[in-house]
């Protein structure tokens, strides 16, 4: 009687691998021996986001891919411990410091003139071994029902005006409001980055876990303005076109609407460079492109793409005078929001 | 091979240079995070010690109402993975979560705060608390009941018997325990994260995350080990002088069970608090997920080939971890020493570790040393086993030590080999053990993320990894029916093994009745390590 437990477990994981031993081959392990070439693909960026463009360069080119997908610093750091065995042909990362560090590793192959040229110099490695796909700028998100644009500062650093004590709301922990905060101490020196947010802090901003909250809170009136990413926004308006909030971009380079970037690199000693530099030419080309804007709402790098109609033209945005790769010290920034009492 | 993980850090320190390992070590930095982490860990610990012993009491020696019922409630916040859970206490007790809203029409517009090391002590203490429950239950069971009887006949009451006998008998499995969820505390980053706790894995996290300085994050690394070190020496210590002996050395009695009296219904409202924060609050949130999910048209995104690629990766994980887990427990449990210490202390370097780093070394072992089995499934198993052999051979080791080794030695005097002893007189008895300890990597390898989605084969996805994509893009719909399929399927193995156990019990008080026939040690071997009677004589 009390065998039977036991047994019927046994059984049941005995059935279940030898049910599951001959389909788990069939993930890929054995791929690589395989007759038909397949590019592989590390991909930092999830994949709800990067199944479909997948499938469809796929459908076009008939390279047939495979993706391993995990979080960008992860892949980064595999691909470095992989050394030249990787077997990885195409890294697709969430952020320019990531790329930043596999260029500065001489992991990356040199792309092409022509395919670099596509995109602005600011979003693009500076040693041509990388190059930005989509882009997300940092903006001030602000209830349109209390405020109008005007009443917005031209720069963020002017937000700790005593004016907007108890109005704001900022996430401290989210990665982006951080990379921010690594790209101020970069541009505006260690002092100011750290006076800018005993400014904030004096302001009592709300805290919040997220962008998606800030903008929440925003539209329901419990702040007057926040800092966020500029999709968010975009995501919620898709829905509810009534969404009584806008976001401000700060004008004239200022590093409150600093653009980061996805991006992408073919790794030195691939064995398939051709299908690699036609996969990074896809992800330049016009479907690609206005597939990451209509589905995520970030902004298309290449120029003459046309994208969603209520995301900012990429020309209006001015980038900082920063290059994307020096955001590595987010130690650094990290010690500093802890030392302020932020975090 | 369990060395791997440390012996790559080290590598990897020392490409950083000499100077700048003992920089990074030496930094205020590194003490505050030693001693912020040394203070979760021993925070968790006891909480989870100060949960559990009452608790395995309640659900073996007492007449608690529906005691089987709390006996495998109580063990399954174990399958919650602390990504998922430490998700579902946010949203249900951050200070604008669910609760908050529930209580909004009473005035409470905002709850305190659980970031920091409060949110990080409570999940934590609650998803990992079932490694102490397990072993004390175990042992529990398997306390000779005759020394209680001796103390009460002495004339000691019920509460000083416990204080002055029982505990102190307990104290090895108590010991053994803890030392899991220590390890545990140091290694986790779903909770530290999610309930923003900078311990070293967080930091470690953040090095890799921030600039890829991969001999700054190895240098910590390298204080972790240490930290390990230092923790499996204080367990050695506490389990090393004292004997336990047992004087029925085959089969015991089943140990008498004490009436609550009117405290029997508060104790069973006390375990439904318990399991309803541990268990009820993260399933609920999930449930939630998928309701409102399903709701707004979300796919399921629960396929057979997901389930089959986690069942059968844990399954294979759980039987190589047992295999490579039963020598190690061979030496510890027959040839006690120096040397067999170093090498059980040796199998626990991949499980205080956080996993991206047992993990990134891997890679670095797979792909320069045998690019043959890199990211196939045989490395991912691999992987399982030096992250997780410390629970096979804890497991394997309490089983064996039960084994009179006059058994063994019978069948080689009635002219056995030792090959045919081994698997015709110890298996079957260690079987018990080994199905536990099994039951235990199985549950853990279903919810493992790092490991599996840098080492399983390019494509192979998981439940985890199906969970993890989804979250990462806030699609918390979509991630709800793998994570309840994840939290499910490998709680089962666990729950069939601790209620086979309860169903031996008598279910009624029955004060100094002596029970029939040896009782047979399941559950206690889901218990990871600690009885130590002496040889039996």
């Amino acid at each position: 009687m009390t065998r039977r437990p036991l047994v019927s477990l046994l059984v049941t994981v005995t059935v279940l691998l030898a049910a599951c031993g001959g389909s788990g081959g069939d993930g890929g392990g054995d791929a690589a021996s395989e007759a038909a070439p397949t590019l592989t693909v590390y991909s930092g960026r999830s994949e709800e986001l990067v199944r479909p463009v997948i499938e469809q360069f796929e459908g076009e080119t008939g390279v047939p891919v495979q993706v391993r997908y995990g979080a960008t610093a992860e892949m980064a750091g595999a691909i470095l411990e992989e050394g030249d065995n990787s077997p990885a042909d195409v890294f697709f990362a969430q952020d320019a410091g990531a790329l930043g560090a596999l260029s500065s590793e001489g992991r990356f192959a040199q792309l092409d003139a022509g395919t670099l040229e596509q995109v602005d110099p600011q979003f693009r490695s500076v040693n041509g071994d990388w190059v930005g796909v989509s882009g997300r700028a940092r903006v001030a998100v602000y209830n349109t029902a209390l405020l109008n644009e005007g009443a917005l500062p031209d720069s963020i650093l002017d937000f700790t005006d005593p004016s907007w004590k108890g109005r704001l709301g900022w996430a401290p922990t989210n990665g982006s409001f951080q990379a921010f905060v690594t790209a101020l101490r970069v541009i505006e020196g260690e002092t100011r980055a750290r006076e800018w947010l005993e400014g904030i802090q004096a302001n009592e901003p709300k805290v919040y876990g997220g962008n998606t909250a800030i903008v929440q809170a925003v539209a329901a009136g419990e702040i007057d303005a926040g800092f966020v990413n500029h999709y968010y926004l975009h995501r919620v308006k898709a829905e509810n076109p009534d969404f009584p909030a806008a976001n401000h971009l700060f004008p004239d380079g200022d590093v409150g609407s600093l653009v980061n970037v996805a991006g992408v690199g073919i790794l030195e000693g691939s064995d398939q460079p051709d299908e690699a530099r036609q996969l990074v030419e896809f992800l330049l080309s016009e479907p690609a492109q206005q597939y990451f804007s209509a589905e995520t709402f970030e902004i298309p790098l290449v120029d003459g793409v046309a994208a969603d109609p209520s995301l900012p033209p990429l020309e209006t945005l001015q980038q900082p005078d920063l290059d994307l790769a020096q955001l590595s010290d987010l130690e650094g920034t990290l010690r500093l929001l802890t030392e302020v009492g932020v975090i | 091979m369990a060395l791997l993980p440390a012996g790559y850090l080290a590598v990897r320190a020392a490409d950083g240079g000499l100077d700048r390992l003992l920089a990074t070590v030496a930094s205020a930095r590194t003490l505050e995070l030693l001693v912020r982490t040394a203070g979760l860990a021993v925070a968790v610990t006891v909480t989870s010690v100060v949960l559990a012993v009452p608790l395995a009491w309640l659900t073996v020696r007492t007449d608690l109402p529906g005691r089987r019922v709390w006996a495998v409630l109580s063990a399954l916040p174990l399958a919650i993975p602390t990504y998922i859970g430490a998700f579902a206490f946010v949203a249900a007790l951050g200070p604008r979560g669910m609760v908050r809203d529930w209580l909004a029409p009473l005035g409470v517009e905002e709850l305190p705060s659980i970031y920091g090391f409060p949110g990080a002590w409570l999940a934590l203490t609650l998803f990992s608390y079932p490694y102490v429950l397990l072993t004390v239950r175990a042992a529990l069971r398997r306390l000779d009941p005759s020394l209680e009887e001796a103390s009460r006949t002495l004339g000691r009451g019920t509460r000083a018997t416990f204080w002055h006998v029982t505990l102190p008998q307990l104290r090895p499995s108590i010991t053994a325990g803890a030392l899991l969820v220590a390890l545990y505390t140091l290694s986790d980053f779903g909770a530290v994260s999610l309930l923003r706790f900078d311990s070293f894995t967080r930091v470690i996290y953040v090095q890799y995350q921030a600039s890829l300085d991969r001999s700054a994050a190895a240098s910590l690394g390298l204080v972790l080990v240490a930290l390990t070190v230092v923790v499996l020496a204080v367990e050695t210590r506490s389990r090393g002088r004292a004997a336990y002996h047992r004087l029925h050395a085959g089969g015991g009695r089943t140990p008498p069970v004490s009436a609550l009296g009117r405290w029997r219904w508060p104790a069973a409202l006390a375990c439904g608090a318990l399991v309803g924060v541990a268990l009820v609050i993260p399933l609920g949130v999930v449930t939630y997920w998928l309701v409102r999910g399903l709701a707004a048209g979300e796919p399921l995104r629960l396929t057979a080939t997901l389930v089959g690629h986690s069942l059968s990766a844990s399954a294979l994980g759980a039987v190589a971890s047992v295999a490579a887990a039963w020598p190690v427990a061979v030496l510890a449990a027959r040839h006690p020493g120096r040397l067999s210490r170093l090498v059980e202390g040796a199998s626990y370097a991949g499980y205080a570790l956080p996993g991206v780093v047992v993990a990134l070394s891997l890679v670095f072992f797979g792909a320069r040393v045998a690019p043959a089995i890199y990211q196939t499934r045989t490395m991912l198993v691999l992987a399982y086993v030096v992250l997780f052999l410390p629970q096979a051979v804890g497991a394997i080791r309490a089983s064996l030590l039960q084994v009179n080794p006059s058994l063994e030695e019978a069948s080689r005097l009635l002219g056995r080999s030792k090959v045919a002893t081994t698997w015709s007189v110890v298996l079957p008895l260690v079987r018990p053990g080994a199905l536990a300890g099994s039951a235990l990597v199985f549950l853990t390898c279903m919810k493992e993320l790092p490991a599996t989605l840098l080492l399983a084969p390019t494509g192979y996805q998981t439940l985890a990894t199906q969970v993890w994509n989804a979250t990462s893009e806030a699609f918390f719909g979509r991630a709800a029916a793998p994570a309840l399929a994840l939290v499910l399927l490998s709680a089962l193995p666990m729950a069939v093994l601790v209620l086979r156990e309860s169903e031996r019990e008598p279910a009624a008080p029955a004060t100094g009745t002596t029970g029939s026939g040896p009782p047979e040690p399941d559950e206690e071997a889901l218990a990871v390590s600690g009885w130590r009677p002496a040889p039996a004589s």
